[in-house]
């Protein structure tokens, strides 16, 4: 007997095994044979319905890639996987040569250096866009070291360099939650790279940015490249074309082509994919 | 056959004495005697029994014998009757003395008017009769035991009868009898039995090996036989919680599965249910008191209804409004409860109020193994499953069901294809109100109904839909079960409080594990 | 806020002078009945205050603060039981309640409870403790929202059942009551009474003080960040259990705190405390208050407080749909409160001006 009801999804209590308290410097990331994310085999089921099947994908370190697919091809999913909150069935995940991403939870991975941005931008609304970036900071994240910190001077300069940096600067005392889509997500990509991460993954980083926003992005993301290894997934195909070296594309829950942007769109299988019969 | 040859005998004998009257000089006896004096009397009018002499006895245990002069008489039916004619008087005193009896008397006496009774022509008479002389034995009864066991041909009865003989014959001389006392009572389903049982295993109580050998195989059975029925029993109450829970769970599965919303006042809607069902006692008693054994039926949609209306206003006017805000939702349905309470308080008063069982509600089946079940326990069972079916029905044959799974699962999406949501909601949420307005009629049979009546379901209630998995049906439906069952085990390992406390550590530590309860839809979350 | 501080204080010193110097006939005497009321409400405006440091701040609607209260209440309690000495009812050693249970000496967890200064630990200890191991196992499988809400008052409903048995050891439905002393002073002398109330008032001066500084500090702000957007807290790399651990195990020790100055005050401590209905008036003064405000819950539990013991005395009958009605009301109209009225009437009258 089934009944059909699906849970709300806003007021249960999210999904996570069981915790345990690591300290957060859990082993340093080894970047030494060129590979910044290894995946390999990676599936996740829900209820049946396998959101990602056999994925394997590697990204090297310095790396920009674009991520495309139809809807529910399993981006999200792929990135709620390497940055712990969801756990795969099956599959490994590494960060680098030796950190495991299945056996790390959300602050561990972040704090290991990789940084991510939701579909959705998510920004403290209530906190004032310095606060924002003051709390992103790389620094002692723990409860103690909280209660005494202060802002110096030093501190102030990195927040005020990265103000610039995503053209907040005049907006800074303003509280985030007044922020235009647009800019709140530049302050999202601004908050995360001031966490440092070696690794950004992008969660359709130019949704609802104009044109000309589109292309300031582009070009920070460009300039990231090389310093940082970017995961991008996006619809947005102008903007991929854009910034793309090697694209992948997934199609449910596996990987179904990957390469340059033209060898990709010729693909006759991505083309069936996107087109339809 | 036999047996009612023998009574046949026994009737005739009856109604030649009873013509005959009593002796007058043991009644006199009996009136005016001294203790042993009256003993004597007593086992003399006993030697030949009457209705007469019944009666009289009858009411000298009551304390209801009265002399006057001579002449002692009784009342029958608010008549005078002579005690020595059985004829009726036409004048006696308005404070007559009565006839005082000390306990040694009424020992005897008692064990008399039982002992008549174990040869009742009334089959429950003499059910009852055995029964209670099982539970406790005397010796004095021996003689007519053994009589009754010769007379007895209904074979419940009759072992009934033989275990009360054996636990008699347990302080036997001889050991051949004790031991055959033993095995008798292997048959037992009684504690006490047990108990004795256990003594004749020792040594220094029970002198001889073979008995202490045949008591501790007969003590395995009894045992056995006692812990197999008290599983039995507390299974069975478990379930009946169950079903409780179920029917209070059932409406808050649907309300929080369709809208999110922690309704606090669920147990006021329960307390609704069950002052519905009083109303319409009351109104029975009124204008249609010759049916008032159905007024529990009428009750149901009168209930379902009121609880419903009531639900769907609170919908309308407040709940409506803080969609999406669960916490604020749970805070405003709380005060909505306090209201209802204080509702309730002004127009019931804050006393709890009488509702009485209709007959088909009361009573007990009794099955073997000494297990009886309470009518309206096992009623409340088969009602809620059918309460169950409906909601079934409702969910998954019918239109709004389906507008209601559709909500459930993607609200703008179902608004796009037409699907009316606010009407939608008022709907489900009336439903799952009247739901809990049939459990307060169920509830009402079996607790007391007062204005605070929902307050002690509403934890229990959620802890069945945390456990089931938000918004399962089937999640609550079986976390019910499972959480009655569990908690009345329990209660007999460690009492009801101890165990209520169990129960919940146990499912805070179960959602440690399971965070979305038993039944819970795995899927990608988006709390963000 | 210096200055609010010091006129709270400056009250405080002039309401006990009022009690203590002037005598009672004068229209200037305080009499012991608002001494105590006010006092009272000061320890409810310290579990205001600690609940919106949770709440308010960090988004986490307890409905288990009674029990914290109850907790810190009974451990205090158990000091005063033993004061009495042997002036209780039978004149043993033991209070009244365990002589007729017939125990022979005091229960294991009484040990020590003589001495003043272990049982102010465990006014502390004992709710701190208890949240620290319900908080972790919650917030570690991430219990949240109303999940946290329902099961915290279950936690309240099991411990309430576990109080009102009299095996327990704390005196079953009656609780604690009859307490005759502290230290060696009468507690019903109006200078006791006077001191209370200042000890009252300091603790939710230092309450007031503690919180602001917490809020202040970037431990708030990420405790703030938690409440709004936790994933995003978590890929920053925080590990929000334990900024929720910390503000919820510090938020029950006060509630400790809170209870173990009111017991001396009315009089009495039972399970009735711990009941979930009270527990849920808590959330509704800081709702009247306006969350994430500090001074907001101090003024929602005295307004709601005292809305009570005028109407309870005046309209017994109605308060209950009062209650009822300021939940509804609050919720539907005034999320923020309060304040957030002033702030509309402010608003408004400054529009059309």
């Amino acid at each position: 007997m089934r009944f059909g009801f699906a849970k709300p999804a806003p007021s249960g209590p999210v999904s996570g095994d069981a915790g345990y308290a690591r300290p957060l410097e859990s082993g340093t990331l080894d970047v030494s044979h060129g590979v910044i994310l290894y995946l390999e085999d990676i599936t996740v089921s829900f209820d049946g319905f396998k959101a990602l099947n056999g994925l394997s994908l590697s990204i090297d370190d310095g790396e920009l890639r674009c991520i495309i697919g139809p809807n529910g091809a399993g981006k999200t999913t792929m990135m709620d996987c390497i940055t712990g909150k969801t756990r795969p069935d099956r599959g490994t995940a590494f960060f680098g040569q030796s950190l495991d991403l299945t056996r790390m939870r959300e602050p561990e991975i972040a704090a290991a250096g990789i940084g991510r941005k939701f579909q959705k931008p998510t920004v403290f609304e209530r906190h004032s866009v310095f606060d924002n970036f003051e709390l992103a900071l790389k620094q002692d994240k723990r409860v103690r070291a909280t209660l005494r910190a202060r802002v110096d001077d030093a501190a102030r300069d990195r927040i005020s360099t990265m103000l610039q940096r995503v053209g907040l600067a005049p907006q800074a005392d303003r509280l985030a939650g007044t922020l235009s889509h647009g800019e709140k997500q530049w302050l999202e990509i601004g908050m995360l790279l001031m966490q440092e991460p070696r690794l950004l993954l992008l969660d359709e980083p130019v949704a609802g940015m104009t044109d000309e926003e589109t292309e300031r992005t582009a070009e920070l993301f460009l300039s990231l490249a090389g310093h940082h290894s970017l995961v991008v997934v996006e619809h947005d195909m102008a903007f991929v074309a854009s910034i793309a070296r090697t694209v992948t594309v997934l199609h449910e829950g596996r990987v179904l082509a990957e390469g340059g942007l033209e060898s990709v769109q010729n693909d006759p299988q991505v083309i069936e994919v996107y087109l339809g019969r | 056959m036999m047996n009612k040859f023998w009574m046949m005998i026994l009737m005739i004998g009856v109604c030649l004495t009873a013509r005959a009257g009593l002796d007058a000089s043991l009644v006199h006896a009996l009136a005016a005697g001294d203790s042993d004096e009256k003993i004597q009397a007593i086992q003399g009018l006993s030697a030949n029994p009457s209705p007469l002499t019944l009666s009289v006895l009858k009411a000298l245990s009551e304390d209801a014998l009265f002399v006057n002069g001579d002449q002692v008489f009784f009342r029958q039916s608010g008549q005078p009757v002579d005690a020595i004619t059985g004829a009726p008087l036409a004048a006696v005193p308005d404070n007559p003395d009565n006839v005082v009896i000390n306990n040694r008397v009424r020992t005897e006496l008692d064990n008399l008017l039982a002992g008549m009774r174990l040869v009742d022509p009334d089959v429950t008479v003499r059910r009852a009769a055995a029964q209670a002389l099982l539970d406790a034995p005397s010796v004095d009864m021996l003689p007519i035991l053994t009589r009754a066991i010769a007379l007895e041909s209904d074979v419940a009865i009759r072992s009934l009868l033989l275990q009360a003989q054996a636990r008699l014959q347990l302080d036997n001389p001889d050991a051949q009898v004790r031991r055959a006392a033993v095995t008798v009572l292997a048959d037992s389903i009684s504690a006490n039995t047990r108990s004795q049982l256990q003594s004749m295993t020792d040594p220094a109580h029970e002198p001889d090996e073979a008995v202490r050998h045949a008591a501790l195989a007969s003590l395995k059975s009894v045992n056995n036989r006692l812990a197999f029925t008290d599983v039995l029993a507390k299974l069975f109450s478990g379930i009946s919680l169950g079903s409780i829970l179920m029917l209070t769970a059932l409406g808050l599965a649907i309300t929080y599965g369709v809208m999110g919303v922690i309704n606090m006042a669920h147990g006021e809607l329960l307390m609704v249910g069950a002052y519905a069902t009083y109303a319409t006692q009351g109104w029975f008693r009124l204008h249609w008191p010759q049916h008032q054994q159905s007024y529990l039926l009428a009750a149901l949609p009168v209930a379902f209804a009121s609880a419903a209306l009531i639900g769907m206003v609170l919908e309308r006017t407040v709940i409506r409004w803080l969609y999406g805000r669960p916490l604020e939702t749970l805070l405003a349905t709380w005060g909505l409860s306090l209201g209802l309470i204080q509702c309730a308080r002004l127009l019931f008063g804050a006393q709890n109020v009488e509702l009485a069982n209709p007959d088909w509600m009361s009573g007990a089946v009794a099955l073997p193994w000494g297990l009886s079940l309470p009518w309206n326990r096992i009623d409340i069972i088969v009602f809620s499953l059918l309460v169950l079916a409906l909601v079934w029905v409702l969910m998954n044959r019918t239109r709004l069901g389906l507008f209601v799974r559709a909500v459930t699962q993607n609200r703008p999406m179902a608004g796009c294809l037409g699907v009316p949501t606010g009407r939608v909601d008022t709907f489900a949420f009336g439903l799952g109100a009247g739901i809990a307005g049939l459990g307060g009629v169920a509830l009402s049979q079996l607790t007391n109904v007062g204005p605070d009546m929902g307050q002690g379901y509403i934890v229990d209630s959620f802890m069945v839909v945390v456990l089931g998995g938000v918004g399962q049906l089937a999640g609550a439906v079986w976390a019910a079960l499972g959480l009655g069952i569990v908690s009345k085990l329990l209660e007999g390992w460690t009492g009801a409080v101890i165990a209520k406390i169990i129960v919940l550590v146990f499912i805070i530590v179960f959602i440690q594990r399971r965070p979305q309860g038993l039944f819970a839809l795995k899927g990608r979350t988006l709390d963000n | 806020m210096r200055s609010a501080l010091s006129l709270f204080l400056a009250a405080l010193a002039l309401l006990s002078l009022l009690h203590l110097a002037v005598p009672a006939g004068s229209a200037w005497h305080v009499s012991d009945f608002t001494i105590a009321l006010l006092g009272k409400i000061m320890c409810y405006a310290i579990v205001a205050v600690a609940m919106d440091l949770i709440w308010g701040y960090g988004g986490i609607l307890s409905l288990g603060h009674g029990l914290f209260f109850a907790l810190g209440g009974y451990a205090f309690g158990m000091y005063l039981m033993r004061t009495i000495g042997l002036e209780g009812v039978y004149h043993s050693n033991l209070p009244d309640f365990m002589v007729f249970l017939d125990w022979k000496a005091y229960p294991w967890y009484w040990t020590g409870t003589e001495h003043l200064g272990w049982s102010l630990v465990l006014v502390v200890a004992v709710p701190a403790l208890l949240a620290a191991v319900f908080g972790y196992f919650a917030f570690r499988s991430r219990i949240k929202g109303v999940y946290f809400s329902i099961i915290t008052q279950a936690l309240t409903y099991a411990f309430m059942l576990l109080f009102f048995r009299n095996e327990t050891g704390f005196g079953g439905n009656n609780g604690f009551t009859d307490f005759k002393r502290i230290l060696d002073f009468p507690i019903t002398s109006p200078g006791m009474r006077a001191g209370l109330f200042v000890l009252s008032g300091l603790a939710l001066a230092g309450t007031l003080l503690l919180c602001r500084a917490l809020v202040a500090s970037r431990f708030g702000r990420v405790l703030t960040a938690i409440r709004d957007a936790e994933s995003r807290v978590m890929f920053l790399g925080y590990q929000p259990l334990w900024y929720k651990l910390a503000a919820w195990t510090l938020s029950a020790a006060l509630c400790g705190i809170a209870g173990a100055l009111y017991v001396p005050q009315v009089g009495i401590i039972n399970p009735g405390e711990m009941s979930p209905a009270n527990s849920i008036e808590i959330a509704i003064w800081v709702a009247v208050g306006g969350r994430a405000t500090l001074w907001g819950p101090v003024l929602g539990a005295f307004v709601v407080n005292l809305a009570k013991s005028y109407f309870t005395v005046a309209f017994p009958d109605y308060w209950l749909f009062f209650l009822g009605f300021l939940f509804v009301m609050v919720t539907l109209f005034l999320p923020e409160g309060i304040p957030g009225v002033v702030v509309r009437i402010r608003r408004r009258l400054g529009g059309s001006s």
